[in-house]
């Protein structure tokens, strides 16, 4: 019997974005990556064009992450007191497709270090690894104003991504990714409504930026509102391929630092037996929350425990084999 | 489902006998088509327009339930591609696969104990699904018999054999098991055996049109009690069939796909099976079996779930009362905030992760957060005094100090005068808390 298989006949597609800069583009990564650029939700090939896979970073702190779960010692100890080495590491062993740097040491209350310290730890990883970078602030808005435009000046011509703009606070990172050709990230708090405002705005300073913009959409941790993340992705994600420019844009999710933030990854075998061992429900429950915002359209993860990264390289191997009928 | 009045009124008699009780067939048809009347009210409406009205206005995914009593699962009954359109209602069943060539009593015993405590709810798996992997009629009856005696939780029984099917069938016919499978070979069997004891059936293909067509033959022997399953087993073909099945019966009523659909795992790594399942259970599976047993992997899993069905309308509260976080004595501090859950587990985590022992008062505010409520005024001094009193935290703590939201400082000093409590400001995000904490309080 035939099977008249449904595909939906879409007016738009995301716009795709390309992350780093090889040494003929005026940079000097290995390679760049393209994201987005999907005609179909996610994985269905049958309907559309997905063009470019999934990508997943790791984080690299510019200090010694001591809020961590003692459990990271035995991956990242050896190299988490050297930026460049543990980005060296989460490439070459761990095999991340991306590397994000959190300047976490320029926050006010973890040490405080200035602008030019920053730009010398983003040198350093840029000389450690050949991949793109991502650059994300402290999160106090102040300082993070103060680094942005020095960083993207000093890494002029490696098209970062950097971040993050937000709608109360996004001219200083979008004039320094402006005047330097770098891609922006911009965050909204799980609202498709203030997603939609903000990158109206950063469009407003520049077109040019238009086509830079990755949508961080703010997600949840698996078990604490993760369906309202997952939710607002898909709602974005029809929204883009139905023709809204303003939501066209690839969307990049912290993954790896709302997982571990949560108490069933971080609470001890022997504190909570019924759950089970504690590094693999923590990193399966980092992988779960990652397969659900595959599942809702995510182009860009940034994950923390390498077998969670390794898992979820594995499924999305699986799921962009062919499935058209 | 969705038929309009004048859809309707095409099939009544157009007499305006007024027997129904309406004062003509056209204000019966509209309320019909409002869900006001039934159709039995009609003494003249035909069967053949009986039926087709039956068909029309049944959902597009028939309910199948599995099992009996307290254990029995409800599939089906969905209306919705996306969640945010509305909602999904049937949680999907999460089966665990015992093989009859495995030690059937130790993993029998080990899933029975699957039962996790989280966030004030309780999760738990479903099904337990038992699979003819020796061919050995005996001994698939055996396995059976033993699962069947170590849980009361609704069964699945894999066999395509239907002599293998048929012993083991006899041993738990009364609890209703989901028979698995009908394949274009042995159908007429399987629906007989399926049919004789009012077993729900799984329907097989080799892809989406051979199941259609076996589905096809098999409601022409009258039984409609199906499950399907398109045969693929790799992820990516897997998530495009069951994408498949839900589309063209909610958008389509494509009848041969309105049944809940069932999909297997095939990867033996347990953490790729574990994603691999939750691919499934995100999309449109409405059973899911896997091998993997152990509790790190079905915690994480049973979560998911448990998101992915909640009602996207309705705000998820918690029960508005004192929590304690840690081991809190007369001297520890105490935190006020709503009971919106997810306002409330940020919260509770950013304390926990403090590592001091305190207190969270969780204010009743129908379930919205901090911005919104206050804005809404139920999260005003008044309110918050009351839960104050309500609490009896009074009795519980030396001290009279009390952290509200930075988002709502304005509330500092009428809170101060309606409570008689100290009020200190807490930080606008709850990622502030741990810091605040240890300045404040360590």
């Amino acid at each position: 019997m035939a099977v008249e298989i449904l595909k939906e006949k879409y007016r738009s597609k995301v716009g795709e974005v390309v992350l780093g800069a090889t040494k003929d583009q005026g940079g000097t990564r290995s390679h760049t990556i393209t994201v987005g650029g999907e005609s179909a939700l996610p994985f269905l090939h049958f309907e559309g064009e997905i063009p470019n896979r999934p990508v997943l970073a790791l984080e690299v702190w510019d200090m010694v992450p001591g809020e961590w779960d003692p459990l990271f010692e035995k991956h990242y100890a050896d190299v988490w007191s050297d930026p460049g080495a543990w980005a060296k590491k989460c490439v070459e062993e761990f095999g991340a497709d991306l590397i994000q740097v959190r300047l976490k040491s320029a926050d006010p209350d973890f040490g405080d270090s200035s602008p030019e310290d920053c730009v010398a730890t983003v040198k350093k990883i840029l000389e450690a690894v050949g991949v793109p970078l991502v650059i994300v602030g402290c999160g106090k808005a102040e300082k993070d104003n103060l680094i942005y435009a020095p960083i993207a000046e000093a890494a002029a011509g490696e098209n970062l991504l950097l971040g993050v703009a937000e709608l109360e606070n996004y001219k200083a990172v979008t004039s320094a990714c402006m005047a330097n050709q770098h891609n922006i990230i911009a965050q909204s708090p799980i609202d498709i409504n203030i997603c939609k405002q903000l990158n109206i705005l950063i469009a407003e300073m520049s077109t040019a930026m238009a086509s830079r913009i990755i949508i961080d959409p703010t997600i949840a941790a698996l078990g604490y509102g993760i369906e309202y993340s997952y939710s607002i992705m898909e709602r974005a994600r029809n929204g883009a391929l139905q023709g809204d420019k303003m939501l066209a844009m690839p969307m990049i999710g912290n993954v790896g630092l709302e997982a571990w933030r949560t108490k069933e990854a971080n609470t001890s075998t022997e504190a909570e037996p019924g759950w089970g061992e504690q590094e693999e429900r923590g990193l399966l429950w980092e992988a779960t929350t990652a397969m659900a915002y595959l599942q809702s359209g995510i182009d860009i993860m940034v994950m923390r425990h390498p077998d969670a990264l390794k898992v979820i390289k594995a499924n999305i191997d699986d799921l962009m084999k062919d499935n058209s009928y | 489902m969705g038929l309009t009045g004048l859809e309707i009124y095409k099939h009544l008699p157009k007499t305006n006998c007024k027997e129904c009780g309406s004062p003509t067939c056209l204000a019966f048809a509209m309320a019909l088509a409002g869900g006001k009347a039934s159709l039995d009210a009609c003494p003249y409406v035909t069967d053949e327009a009986k039926e087709a009205l039956d068909s029309a206005s049944a959902p597009p995914i028939k309910m199948v339930r599995v099992g009996t009593g307290d254990s029995v699962v409800e599939l089906g009954e969905e209306t919705e591609i996306f969640r945010h359109d509305k909602r999904f209602f049937h949680p999907t069943g999460v089966a665990v696969l015992i093989s009859d060539t495995e030690d059937a009593t130790a993993k029998a015993e080990k899933f029975e104990a699957l039962e996790f405590h989280r966030v004030g709810m309780d999760y738990k798996t479903d099904m337990v699904a038992v699979k003819c992997d020796s061919g050995d009629a005996a001994k698939f009856k055996a396995a059976v018999e033993v699962v069947a005696g170590k849980t009361q939780k609704a069964m699945i029984l894999m066999a395509e054999d239907p002599a293998v099917m048929e012993g083991a069938l006899a041993v738990v016919a009364d609890r209703k098991p989901l028979v698995c499978a009908a394949t274009a070979e042995n159908y007429e069997k399987m629906v007989e055996l399926a049919k004789g004891k009012g077993c729900p059936l799984v329907v097989r293909g080799k892809n989406l049109g051979e199941t259609a067509e076996l589905v096809e033959k098999i409601v022409a022997l009258d039984y409609k009690e199906l499950v399907l399953d398109s045969g693929a087993r790799e992820t990516s073909k897997v998530l495009a069939d069951l994408t498949q099945f839900r589309r063209l019966s909610v958008r389509k009523k494509f009848r041969p796909f309105g049944y809940p659909a069932i999909a297997f795992t095939s990867k033996d790594d347990p953490r790729e099976e574990m994603i691999q399942a939750g691919v499934y259970l995100s999309k449109y599976a409405d059973i899911v079996v896997m091998k993997a047993s152990e509790k790190q992997q079905l915690l994480p899993l049973l979560s998911w779930r448990q998101n992915l069905y909640t009602d996207p309308q309705k705000p998820i509260a918690v029960e508005a009362k004192l929590y304690d976080v840690g081991t809190p004595n007369e001297d520890s501090p105490v935190y006020v905030t709503t009971n919106f859950s997810l306002t409330y587990f940020i919260v509770e985590g950013e304390v926990e992760s403090s590592r001091i022992p305190s207190r969270i008062l969780s204010v009743d505010t129908n379930g919205i957060s901090v911005l919104t409520a206050y804005a809404d005024n139920k999260f005003s001094a008044e309110i918050i005094t009351e839960a104050i009193k309500k609490s009896g935290v009074e009795d519980k703590v030396n001290h009279r100090k009390l952290v509200i939201p930075g988002y709502v400082a304005v509330l500092k000093g009428a809170l101060e005068e309606e409570s008689g409590w100290e009020v200190m400001v807490g930080p606008r995000e709850a990622s502030g808390i741990t810091k605040f904490s240890k300045d404040n309080f360590a």
